[in-house]
């Protein structure tokens, strides 16, 4: 089974974010970088999984320049078996899953898995888009997915108020969410032998981009709190109905 | 300009989600002076609830009472959809940010060339002939005000982003017959579980409960839901709560969980790491109950009780209930 993870990278959760050029470009000044939570926990892990299960290959895909590579070592430290790198920074999530669709067309993935959405635009889109544009069959947030045989999915993807069991036959598109794979810390083992295993490096696609950011805003600070008397709890029910107005 | 919905439903039962992205619709479609609205409905509906939707603000509905719709596949939706986008002319299609929009929406971006806002918080403003429409970014530590310029462009709404607005209009309902045939739907639905309870599903909830490892632990969560319960609010909580399974995953809100806006978001027993407050920070009130004052949370709340929550949670829980028999 061949499997394709899209892996990116995102600035860390506990990163502040900020701005510059008139708030037009993210400041990445001092910023450190991960790969993006959901890619790495639940897609990248599982497809490791599936691979231990029926045997093939698991490679991980990333969109943008040299810097990403810490990143990529790091999947191949978990355990994908190679890399691609297409160099070229990307716009919007468009550019990023066009690049992805013209790589993989020829490559005859089974099973292409992204995250559900990445921690910096939340564009959550990649996936899907990928999917229309190599008219594949594509399940949005699973948390949940296993593969009895090589040629058969079946996932569970949360919807409101619910949770779908969906089955579906390779080859598909797979947007992953909590719930699919537990995270796992790469090993001495796997960090030397990622060392060692081939990160290819692809010239882009001509492709233009869709959408585009004018500017950046952070949300204005909320006025200070105001405390209530614990032993007047029924005050803040009173507050909340009276001042908020949200009950 | 033309403007094109697609209404998402559940067994012939409109999504109040829905009913937003089609509020939201109608008002863009007078701030640009576009024609009209056209919701479109795929699927088995009561003819009742089709033509209602003229109350929200459609002035026409393309309706495909096809049962092939009653399953779901993002493909064959996509293409159905993108045939009422060619045959209205829209250069506006609208639709929900939620599970099934963001299945859909990328695809139909593809399919008709058209750039994409992937959930909208705002109505747009027109720069040009341009719209620019804001979205939460960073996972709600920011926001992006984003360029739509395509000859067609799509906006999925956010859930509780925009006020459902019904009013007094009516609409006309014709027939859709787009060329989707089973061939297209190429996923199988093997059951469906729902989730306990009649509560609000959480992207959706206007009022939401949330505790974290302040509860000590799952046997303890009764307080929190007889809270959520009198108040008619759903419950969620912080990631390591869902990471030890005290609660289910889809509770978990937060950088790595989901994010939510509701009205109100009050937080038991949560610290407020900065990972738990990008997914909560744009709920319009948010309350904290935690027993340490240097708690972090408090800096982004508008109200705080400082105190234990075994005895405080007891208490609110019996103010609501007063509070909601004096106003029933
Ligand atoms: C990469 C990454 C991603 C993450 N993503 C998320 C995410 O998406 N969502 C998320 O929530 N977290 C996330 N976290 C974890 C986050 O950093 C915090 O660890 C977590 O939010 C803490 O959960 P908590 O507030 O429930 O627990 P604690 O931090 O342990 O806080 C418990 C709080 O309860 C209070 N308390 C204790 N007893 C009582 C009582 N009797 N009455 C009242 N108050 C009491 C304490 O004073 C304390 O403030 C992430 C972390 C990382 C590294």
């Amino acid at each position: 089974m061949k499997i394709l993870v899209c892996v990116c990278q995102t600035p860390d959760t506990a990163a502040k974010i900020d701005f510059v050029d008139n708030n037009t470009q993210f400041n990445a000044n001092g910023v450190t970088f991960i790969m993006n939570p959901t890619d790495e926990w639940y897609a990248l892990v599982r497809a490791i999984e599936l691979k231990k299960q029926h045997g093939g290959t698991v490679t991980t895909i990333t969109v943008g320049g040299a810097e990403n590579e810490q990143t990529i070592r790091k999947g191949l430290a978990i355990g994908a078996d190679d890399a691609v790198r297409i160099d070229t920074n990307a716009a919007d999530s468009y550019g990023v899953a066009a690049q992805i669709a013209e790589y993989a067309r020829s490559q005859n993935y089974d099973l292409i898995l992204t995250g559900k959405e990445t921690i910096d635009y939340n564009g959550s889109s990649v996936g899907g888009m990928i999917a229309e544009l190599l008219d594949l069959p594509y399940l949005s947030g699973a948390s949940h997915l296993d593969m009895p045989d090589a040629n058969t999915a079946i996932a569970k993807c949360e919807i409101e108020g619910g949770i779908e069991t969906l089955s579906a036959a390779t080859p598909l598109v797979i947007s992953s969410q909590k719930g699919m794979a537990e995270q796992v810390i790469p090993n001495m083992q796997g960090i030397m032998l990622s060392r060692r295993k081939p990160l290819t490096v692809v010239a882009p696609a001509a492709i233009n981009d869709l959408a585009s950011v004018k500017v950046f805003e952070k949300p204005a600070p909320r006025s200070s709190v105001k405390l209530i008397d614990p032993d007047n709890a029924a005050d803040l029910i009173r507050l909340l109905h009276e001042e908020a107005k949200v009950i | 300009m033309s403007v094109l919905v697609y209404i998402d439903h559940a067994g012939g039962n409109i999504k109040k989600v829905s009913l937003e992205a089609l509020s939201y619709a109608t008002k863009v479609a007078e701030l640009t002076g576009a024609a009209g609205v056209t919701a479109l409905v795929l699927g088995s509906a009561a003819d009742a609830t089709v033509a209602g939707l003229g109350a929200y603000g459609a002035t026409h509905v393309l309706w495909a009472n096809n049962p092939l719709f009653d399953n779901f596949d993002s493909g064959a939706f996509t293409k159905a959809i993108a045939e009422a986008a060619a045959q209205t002319g829209a250069n506006l299609v609208v639709l929900s940010h939620n599970s099934r929009g963001k299945a859909i929406a990328p695809r139909l971006s593809v399919r008709l060339k058209a750039p994409l806002i992937a959930g909208a918080v705002s109505l747009p403003t027109l720069d040009g002939s341009a719209l620019v429409v804001r979205k939460s970014v960073f996972s709600g530590k920011a926001f992006a005000d984003c360029v739509l310029a395509g000859a067609t462009n799509i906006i999925s709404l956010n859930p509780n982003a925009y006020s459902v607005a019904k009013g007094g209009g009516s609409c006309s309902v014709s027939a859709f017959s787009p060329s989707v045939s089973a061939a297209d739907f190429k996923i199988t639905t093997v059951s469906v579980e729902k989730q306990s309870g009649d509560a609000v599903p959480l992207p959706e909830a206007e009022l939401v409960v949330s505790a974290g490892r302040g509860m000590r632990g799952p046997e303890n969560w009764y307080l929190v839901e007889d809270l959520a319960t009198a108040l008619g609010a759903t419950t969620a909580c912080s990631r390591p709560v869902a990471d030890v399974h005290w609660r289910p995953h889809h509770e978990h809100v937060g950088q790595t969980g989901i994010t939510i806006r509701p009205n109100l978001y009050i937080a038991i027993g949560i610290s407020g790491a900065i990972q738990h407050l990008a997914g909560v920070n744009n709920s319009k009130v948010i309350v904290v109950i935690n027993k340490d004052s240097e708690a972090p949370f408090f800096k982004a709340a508008d109200y705080g009780i400082v105190g234990d929550a075994f005895e405080i949670l007891p208490k609110l829980t019996e103010a609501v209930k007063r509070f909601k028999a004096e106003h029933a």
